[in-house]
């Protein structure tokens, strides 16, 4: 069988999915942790990325480079992704949600301005840049569709590879923030128990404002990643950003762990499913959220419970 | 000059007055006690102090500084450490991470601190991994206030720390906030408990809808009819 034969190709292109919806999921449950509220603009923090990524990547682009050069290019979409959506995700803190959560406000109002500066930002990036998606990336520095490496049938393109390990050490440096430094335990605190965590001398609004930085950097990092591989545009964000969100739900909203559990099997979930015989590709989405609602009816808080835990 | 001075506060929630112009005073190294029915006030009075809450009029002092209106987590680092109502241990960290959590405004914690905190606690020390959500209630309390000693505290504010305990824990939770206050520690409590907390108190102040209605000694106190009547559930011979 056909299927059978290309599994192997379906997984990694799934790993390759699943790392980028991983790390936008790590987003969302990092804000949920400690603000109990959807960040639903997370979405247009990625997008954004994608477009700071951009702006350095086709100003370094042209000319011959080496691997190392080339390696340099990617290293600094990665860190200008990062650091374009830490900003643009500090900044939605502060003008969007800082204000309501002074004055008490409900619920119902941070999803209202969430949802509002999510078509804010999409107009804006459209207004300043284009109104297109799928522009691409400059490609020809990096080859991106090389093969790195033939195993038993299966061939892995340099941009997964690309994908995969920038995804791993970026959630491996995530665990160390949160688990082996006072500002990870002061997010884990304030996700537990804010009031008390002020108790312990924790500034409660200036580490919400750093964990937005975070989930915001994470974010960035995908959109680099998935702008190269497949094109960006101001639209970007919201197909994306349900997967993510979805993913995070998947694993336990709130629970790191949770979130890259999810996103990897969201991803995989949506490259094995679809090919199956009788299936199809064009079913793809509705594959990802049948296996959300089915996975959600037998455990509503999730894979892992709705938890901010320890990263893996 | 005492060590903590409050001077007539007002707090709110909202509409509602819940403290109505409030005074009392610790003097360094003494055991306060606040006392009073459910809703009297007490724990607002705590939180006001700890800076979980302002007031709306008034002052407070502590070593002569004002303090009304400052953070908690800026509080803190004078030396004022709360025990909040209901101990409030963080559920899913150990109980290690969790005393680490009391010393969180320095930049390590004290190893002196926390041989103290183990030699007061014995049974924190055999269950460091543990989660803090897991333990039992007497347990958690000890956990509490342990978390607040690693803060080094000038001043322990300590809500109700009988609450929900059997008697034996109780007596045991006594015995050591004596230890604390022995190793130089001022200590402000809010009980319900008037007996136990009486024993214990210097001084001791009786809240009533927001307002104090009763102060004076320890002794002085127990002796008072009313408070008999009131807290410690017997008759008043007429
Ligand atoms: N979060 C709150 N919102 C509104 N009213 C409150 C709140 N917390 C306490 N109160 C009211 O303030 C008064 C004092 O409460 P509290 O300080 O908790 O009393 P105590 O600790 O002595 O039982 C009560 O009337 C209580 O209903
Ligand atoms: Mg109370």
């Amino acid at each position: 069988m056909n299927w059978l034969q290309n599994l192997p190709d379906y997984l990694v292109l799934g790993l390759t999915r699943g790392s980028m919806y991983a790390l936008v999921a790590l987003g969302y449950t990092l804000v949920y942790g400690v603000l109990q509220l959807i960040n639903f603009a997370h979405s247009e923090v990625f997008m954004a990325g994608a477009f700071g990524s951009y702006l350095v990547v086709s100003q370094l682009a042209p000319g011959e480079h080496g691997f190392l050069g080339a390696s340099m290019i990617v290293l600094a979409g990665l860190l200008t992704g990062a650091i374009v959506s830490a900003l643009i995700a500090w900044t939605l803190e502060l003008v969007a949600y800082k204000p309501l959560r002074q004055r008490g406000a409900p619920k119902l109002a941070f999803l209202i301005s969430a949802i509002g500066m999510s078509f804010f930002l999409v107009q804006l990036f459209g207004k300043l840049f284009n109104r297109f998606s799928g522009n691409p990336f400059p490609e020809n520095y990096l080859d991106k569709n090389a093969p790195v490496l033939e195993l038993g049938g299966v061939t892995v393109t340099r941009i997964q590879v690309i994908i995969i390990v920038a995804a791993l050490l970026t959630m491996i440096l995530l665990d160390r923030i949160v688990n082996g430094t006072k500002l990870g335990r002061s997010i884990r605190a304030v996700a537990e128990d804010a009031p008390t965590a002020a108790l312990m001398g924790i500034n409660i609004d200036r580490t919400i404002s750093r964990t937005f930085l975070i989930g915001g950097a994470l974010a960035g990092v995908a959109g680099f990643l998935f702008g190269q591989a497949f094109g960006f545009g101001n639209t970007m964000g919201f197909d994306q950003g349900v997967k993510a969100f979805a993913a995070a739900v998947l694993g336990g909203i709130g629970n790191l762990r949770g979130a890259m559990m999810g996103g990897l099997l969201l991803g995989i979930v949506e490259a094995i499913v679809p090919p199956l015989p009788f299936i199809g590709i064009e079913w793809t989405d509705v594959v990802a959220f049948v296996v959300l609602v089915a996975i959600l009816v037998f455990r509503p808080t999730g894979l892992l419970g709705e938890k901010l835990g320890r990263a893996a | 000059m005492s060590l903590l001075e409050v001077d007539d506060i007002e707090v709110r929630y909202g509409a509602i007055r819940a403290l109505k112009g409030v005074s009392f005073h610790v003097e360094e190294g003494e055991v306060v006690a606040l006392l009073g029915a459910n809703g009297a006030g007490k724990t607002t009075t705590q939180k006001t102090v700890s800076g979980m809450m302002r007031p709306s009029l008034g002052e407070i002092r502590f070593d002569g500084e004002r303090i009304d209106g400052v953070p908690a987590h800026t509080l803190i680092h004078k030396g004022i450490c709360h025990v909040p109502e209901g101990r409030r241990v963080f559920p899913r960290m150990s109980v290690l991470e969790n005393l680490e959590m009391g010393a969180f405004r320095f930049k390590t914690h004290d190893e002196a601190v926390l041989d103290r905190v183990f030699e007061l606690f014995p049974r924190l020390k055999e269950r460091v991994k543990q989660l803090g959500g897991t333990l039992s209630g007497g347990e958690q309390q000890m956990l509490a206030i342990g978390r607040a000693l690693m803060g080094k505290p000038r001043l322990l504010l300590l809500d109700e720390p009988s609450m929900g305990l059997a008697p034996l824990v109780v007596q045991q939770i006594f015995e050591i906030i004596r230890e604390i206050n022995d190793d130089g520690v001022t200590v402000l409590v809010v009980e319900q408990n008037a007996t136990q907390a009486l024993g214990l108190a210097d001084r001791g102040y009786v809240l009533e809808t927001g307002e104090v209605v009763l102060s004076g000694t320890g002794a002085e106190l127990l002796a008072d009819d009313r408070i008999r009547a009131a807290y410690l559930g017997e008759e008043i011979a007429h």
